[in-house]
């Protein structure tokens, strides 16, 4: 278990003030000025040291993506952009941030504006997330009025921080789409190329990067890329926010290092399964985007990249869904389903409808009401989605039902035959035969 | 996607912002460059949409497309775009009930048939203009589910009882408490956090250090180009070994020698 004094978000709970001296207190705005005088070079070079990966649910290497940014300001200007649009299913940790502990955030924000040479930054925050937004403007208030940030700011780089805020669509949490909604468009996805790093916001070089990622960048320099590399197994490094619930006995938010076993993670925090260890059917590890992996599997994995990867799922977001066995599993994916028919921007063909196509086969096997081939059906019509649309929410759509056909097949089969044998009479022999 | 579309007959034929909305259409034009004032649509509408008793209604709509000088089409694709524009009237209150799986699984369904009880079907605005409800989209407090936002508040950790509790307060104007609805603070686990107990945390021992580690010294620069792997003896915490084929052995994080408890400064006075 991770020690409280390795811990990044000490405020997670909101116990203390989230505000300016009493986040200083807990070691915020702490030799920022120093970090910023030693130039982009250094700050990249120590975030790849600490092998930081994205905290968004992707995964990509942070110090890595700082460095796509061009070498040398020209005519267009630099810009951060923080995504705070979290509505992954099952995610809230960003929030907690946010709300709780939001020096660190904007602290970070100026860091990694620093090493991409943007002296503008801006934070979109998704719009159900109101008093989270307030909570954030005070402390960028706060930092103001602290000289912290702005013109001729005590720590030596100009620096300003504006929050944007969203309403409520999912796909805003995609990084184009959240720069086409922050332009004042509809939020749907930019075919790539060209990148941000080249054309973001407003046609500038841009990089969107989560608020986790940010956040935790001035801790690292102020503790050593090796303090935070020694966490987790290799390649998989750090310390993480996990955010567990479903049918734990205690559903919670909590900093843990990487690689901790799911066991751990669960009797260490949450006081266990509800009904005990042999209760537990099935795991959403990283948000609703990545497959199901079945209990027997997941038990003593270890939550990060590689494993949960090799599992065929992912760590995503860090967002752990847990579900016992009085789950209905194809009701929760079905409902998983209509999300995202309901969040599809409408842009892609494949998306657009094959959202609304596999949840209405979905809705109708939980009832049983369906043919045994259609599950198959269903499997294709999720590969035809998958890959052919711009953005990753055809891909999140897609894998939550492969993963239930993967490895509950037989549920859903087992659902079909019980709805049929008081039928098999109506509907004739072929079903009969089938069987 | 959803078909989405203005309430014309309720919309009526004018909007104007309350004069006390200025200072915050200036506060929010203020954010983006003087070309790019597009940029600050949503939260025009946002504003315009309290203005005007928690819905969008088409006349508003127009006049932030005038004030931001798009065309009405650009404002209506937003509109239409963004689930939290509500097109058609709602109540003083208005209940967005979170119905995503992590909701689900704790029983966000028993929710519904309370608010269907209470309110009547989605949407519908009581006669008293007090009360409607919707379900929507997870609302990003899966550990503290099921749970509702009523205007622009959350409301966690529910029950069917302390939701229609919740309703009949409302029904009858009384203050109602948002947060947790148990005994739980924020997203800690009910009974209380385990973590981030140690005081050392909050007496300003973390600003300890003087400088930073890994300056571009000598010896700062080798390990700052290292792959990630600590030096042997650098910091406190063990590096995890790859899966063996024994596998899900439990780490032992309990019995580490290197507990130390002098805080922070420790790996760094090792390093230097």
């Amino acid at each position: 278990m991770l020690q409280d004094k390795d811990r990044i978000f000490t405020n997670l709970y909101g116990m203390h003030s989230p505000g300016l001296e009493a986040a200083k207190q807990r070691g915020a705005w702490h030799l920022t000025r120093e970090m910023l005088a030693m130039g982009p070079d250094w700050i990249c070079d120590q975030i790849k040291a600490s092998g930081l990966r994205g905290r968004g649910g992707a995964g990509f290497p942070t110090g890595l993506k700082w460095t796509f940014m061009p070498k040398e300001v020209r005519d267009r200007p630099h810009y951060l952009v923080v995504n705070a649009d979290e509505s992954e299913p099952g995610t809230c940790k960003d929030r907690e941030i946010l709300r709780h502990d939001p020096h660190l955030l904007i602290e970070g924000c100026m860091v990694a504006s620093r090493a991409m040479r943007a002296h503008k930054c801006y934070v979109y925050i998704r719009g159900e997330y109101i008093n989270e937004r307030h909570a954030l403007e005070k402390a960028v208030k706060e930092a103001y009025e602290a000289k912290l940030i702005g013109k001729d700011n005590v720590n030596g780089w100009d620096f300003d921080l504006y929050v944007h805020h969203g309403a409520g669509a999912y796909i805003c949490g995609e990084e184009t789409a959240l720069l086409e909604s922050l332009e004042g468009k509809k939020g749907q996805p930019r075919l790539k190329p060209p990148f941000p790093a080249n054309a973001g916001l407003y046609g500038c070089p841009t990089t969107v990067n989560n608020v986790e990622s940010i956040a935790v960048a001035p801790t690292i320099l102020r503790r050593g890329a090796q303090w935070f590399a020694g966490f987790g197994r290799p390649n998989n490094s750090g310390t993480k926010l996990f955010c567990i619930s479903g049918h734990v006995n205690r559903p919670c938010n909590v900093e843990e290092e990487m690689s901790i076993t799911f066991r751990d993670l669960i009797e260490t925090h949450c006081g266990g399964i509800r009904g005990g260890w042999d209760n537990l059917k099935a795991v959403i590890p990283g948000g609703s985007s990545v497959p199901m992996v079945p209990a027997e599997q997941i038990m003593d994995a270890y939550m990060d990249f590689d494993t949960l990867r090799d599992l065929k799922s992912g760590l995503g977001t860090a967002a752990v869904i847990v579900m016992d066995k009085q789950t209905d599993l194809i009701r929760a994916i079905a409902r998983l389903a209509y999300f995202y028919k309901h969040e599809s921007c409408g842009q892609c063909t494949p998306c657009r409808e094959g959202t609304g196509w596999m949840w209405r086969v979905l809705e109708r096997m939980v009832r049983g009401e369906a043919e045994h081939d259609e599950i198959d059906t269903l499997l294709d019509v999720t590969k035809q989605v998958e890959g052919h649309t711009i953005c990753a929410l055809g891909d999140a759509a897609a894998w939550p039902i492969q993963g239930l056909i993967r490895h509950f097949r037989h549920e859903i089969e087992d659902r079909i035959t019980q709805y049929r044998l008081p039928r098999a009479m109506v509907q004739g022999a072929v079903v009969t035969a089938a069987e | 996607m959803a078909l989405r579309r203005f309430d014309l007959e309720a919309g009526g034929d004018s909007f104007s912002f309350k004069p006390e909305t200025e200072d915050k259409i200036a506060f929010w034009r203020g954010k983006y460059p003087a070309d790019k004032q597009r940029s600050a649509v949503i939260p025009l509408l946002w504003l315009a949409q309290k203005d005007n008793n928690g819905w969008l209604s088409e006349p508003a709509m127009r006049e932030v497309a005038d004030r931001l000088e798009m065309p009405y089409i650009r404002v209506y694709e937003v509109a239409t775009f963004y689930t939290m524009f509500r097109l058609q009237p709602v109540g003083k209150f208005h209940i967005q009930l979170c119905g995503t799986t992590p909701c689900q699984l704790r029983g966000a369904e028993g929710l519904k048939e309370v608010c269907t009880r209470e309110i009547g079907k989605q949407m519908y605005v009581t006669d008293d203009k007090r009360l409607s409800w919707e379900e929507v989209e997870c609302l990003g407090a899966c550990v503290n589910a099921p749970m509702v936002q009523i205007n622009d508040d959350y409301y966690e950790d529910l029950t069917p009882e302390s939701l229609a509790q919740i309703i009949g307060r409302l029904k009858n104007g009384v203050d109602i408490t948002p947060g947790p609805q148990i005994d739980r603070v924020n997203s800690a686990p009910e009974g209380g956090a385990k973590t981030l107990t140690d005081a050392a945390l909050f007496d300003g021992s973390r600003n300890a250090i003087k400088t930073l580690p890994n300056l571009p010294e000598p010896a700062g620069e080798a390990t700052a180009e290292a792959t990630g792997r600590p030096d042997a003896g650098a910091p406190t915490n063990v590096k995890r070994e790859e899966p063996t084929a024994g596998k899900a052995t439990l780490i032992d994080t309990t019995s580490k020698p290197d507990a130390t408890k002098d805080g922070m400064s420790a790996p760094k006075d090792k390093k230097d």
